[in-house]
């Protein structure tokens, strides 16, 4: 299918289950509250080398944060609940806990909850406390600022992972104008999160590589540099870049709308093909299929 | 359809109405109710020898008329809504457990001695020894929440080791006295020798307060903690600022006599 000059592959993109908690942090200026965030979110771009994927999802006002003052909201994903678990207790034991004036909150409603607060108030030394108010148990941990206030337990619900498009363009300004269009209208979803640096990846991976040791390796199918050499090249003619977004969700739903929303803003003169990436819809669970997507926004 | 009992007969002596609570009269006509034994000093009366009973037991009662030598109502309440339109006596909710007890006017001294969880509203004034430890026991409130809209007289909290205890107006002396844990919050001004023999839990107050001199100064700050707690007041009808929301605290830690690990949080604008 070919809209306007840009051919959008009949493909799909091939999406995992995995488990995912929203972190609502909040401090004394959006400004710290953003420092927390960014750096809780910092090298979790990928499964594969980070134990987890995690982005902020979006601001929040200090009219809906739980004590009033600026936020951001996190979302965090990996591939299975202790994992997930783990991941939290780290990252916001040394991400969160140690920005000036933060307190961290959880921000889903699932049934499944792992321990945070309850494990990081250890720190405290004995001389944190805890107070329970409207049946949710926070910590107070001192701290050199004052108090660092978490909830005990953060919530985790089952998620998706893995969303994509491959952005292929003309030359590298252009590919990545309409990387940077794409990514700008999929924030605009609620529970979405693009992991990777602003959102676009140049690294795609395929699965395994000539060296053992390796589980992922570069996706030479893609690489404008190896078309002549590679054993099967989908950079299309007249092509000299492409781009992936990766789009990781609470739901598929809302990987789905991220993509299409994503996948409009990024046809633009210039891009040759958006397709997605895919491992023959052998491995996930989920397949998003980009023609379902254009017919949906039809 | 709820219970209604309407006091016909004032008592001369106190009533000890501990059976009645919206979990004890459950499934019960009136009937049945009117015919239950409480203690009128020291004879055996019945419910409708003092009240007029409508309705049956569904999880909800209501009383109106001068319960104020009325004791012991929702005592041991698991569950449900009691609802006293008027004032009521003694003992109040004594070692509840869940449920809500409203009370439209004053209360008496112990208001939910060694609670353990539910919420009891007072919408005027208590008495001495509300959320406290009967004479001689371990630890008096140990969950749950007790919000007084008025004012409250002395010993508030009394060896309380959970839960939330929250004064509209003014407390009296002795506040939190022998305290174990949990919060207790008076929005008004608070008498002297707050917190004497606190173990650990905090005592918020919006006025200055008289410090023992087994309690030590820490700092100012801004408590988060008080942000959340205070907006969940404020849904309660609590009617508290933005500055005291978000306001510094001085904080003094005690009782050093003790484990010292309590705390004392003073507004401070």
């Amino acid at each position: 299918m070919k809209i306007k000059s840009t051919d959008i592959a009949d493909t799909f993109a091939e999406a995992f289950k995995m488990w995912a908690s929203r972190v609502v942090i909040t401090a004394e200026t959006r400004q710290w509250a953003m420092a927390a965030a960014r750096s809780m979110t910092g090298f979790a771009t990928s499964v594969i080398g980070c134990k987890c994927e995690a982005g902020i999802e979006r601001e929040l006002s200090a009219d809906v944060t739980p004590d009033q003052r600026p936020g951001v909201s996190v979302l965090i994903f990996a591939t299975d609940a202790e994992g997930l678990g783990k991941r939290l207790v780290e990252r916001i034991g040394q991400c969160v806990m140690t920005c000036p004036t933060t307190a961290c909150f959880n921000g889903l409603d699932a049934e499944r909850t792992v321990m945070v607060g309850g494990q990081l108030r250890y720190f405290g030394d004995g001389y944190q406390n805890s107070k329970q108010i409207q049946h949710r148990r926070y910590w107070r941990i001192p701290v050199m600022d004052g108090e660092f206030i978490v909830d005990e337990s953060f919530a985790l619900q089952p998620a998706v992972g893995g969303g994509n498009i491959l952005i292929i363009g003309r030359d590298l300004k252009t590919t990545l104008r309409a990387a940077n269009a794409s990514t700008k209208a999929m924030r605009e979803i609620a529970g979405v999160i693009l992991p990777f640096p602003d959102g676009v990846v140049r690294s795609g991976s395929k699965v395994g590589s000539k060296y053992k040791t390796l589980i992922a390796s570069t996706n030479d199918a893609y690489c404008p540099t190896l078309r002549g050499i590679a054993p099967e090249s989908n950079v299309v003619d007249g092509a000299n870049c492409v781009l992936e977004i990766v789009i990781d969700g609470l739901d598929v739903d809302a990987v789905s709308r991220a993509m299409q929303a994503g996948l409009h803003a990024a046809i633009k003169p210039g891009i040759k093909q958006i397709t997605a990436g895919n491992y023959g819809g052998n491995l996930g669970q989920f397949k998003i299929q980009l023609k379902d997507l254009l017919e949906e926004a039809a | 359809m709820s219970l209604e009992l309407s006091m016909h007969t004032r008592p001369q002596v106190p009533l000890e109405a501990e059976l009645l609570g919206p979990d004890k009269t459950l499934g019960l006509d009136s009937k049945a109710v009117s015919g239950l034994q409480i203690q009128h000093g020291n004879e055996q009366v019945t419910v409708g020898d003092f009240f007029k009973v409508k309705g049956k037991g569904e999880g909800a009662i209501h009383l109106e008329g001068d319960l104020a030598r009325v004791k012991l109502l929702g005592s041991g309440m698991t569950t449900g809504k009691l609802h006293i339109h008027g004032d009521v006596g003694e003992h109040l909710g004594v070692g509840m457990s869940g449920g809500e007890i409203t009370v439209d006017g004053n209360a008496g001294d112990w208001v939910g001695p060694e609670m353990a969880g539910g919420r009891i509203v007072i919408k005027g004034n208590a008495k001495h020894l509300a959320g406290s430890a009967y004479r001689g026991s371990a630890a008096g409130m140990l969950g749950g929440e007790i919000f007084i809209h008025g004012h409250a007289k002395n010993e508030i909290g009394h060896g309380m080791r959970n839960g939330l205890i929250v004064i509209g107006g003014n407390a009296g002396d002795f506040t939190g006295v022998n305290m174990l844990a949990g919060t207790i919050v008076v929005l008004g001004e608070m008498g002297i020798r707050s917190g004497a023999g606190m173990k650990r839990g905090s005592i918020i107050t919006m006025n200055p307060a008289e410090m023992l001199p087994t309690f030590s100064y820490d700092c100012i700050y801004h408590p988060v903690y008080l942000r959340l707690l205070f907006r969940a007041l404020r849904t309660q009808g609590f009617n508290i600022s933005d500055a005291k929301l978000t306001g510094k605290y001085q904080r003094w830690s005690g009782d050093s006599v003790e484990l010292n690990k309590g705390e004392i949080l003073v507004f401070t604008p």
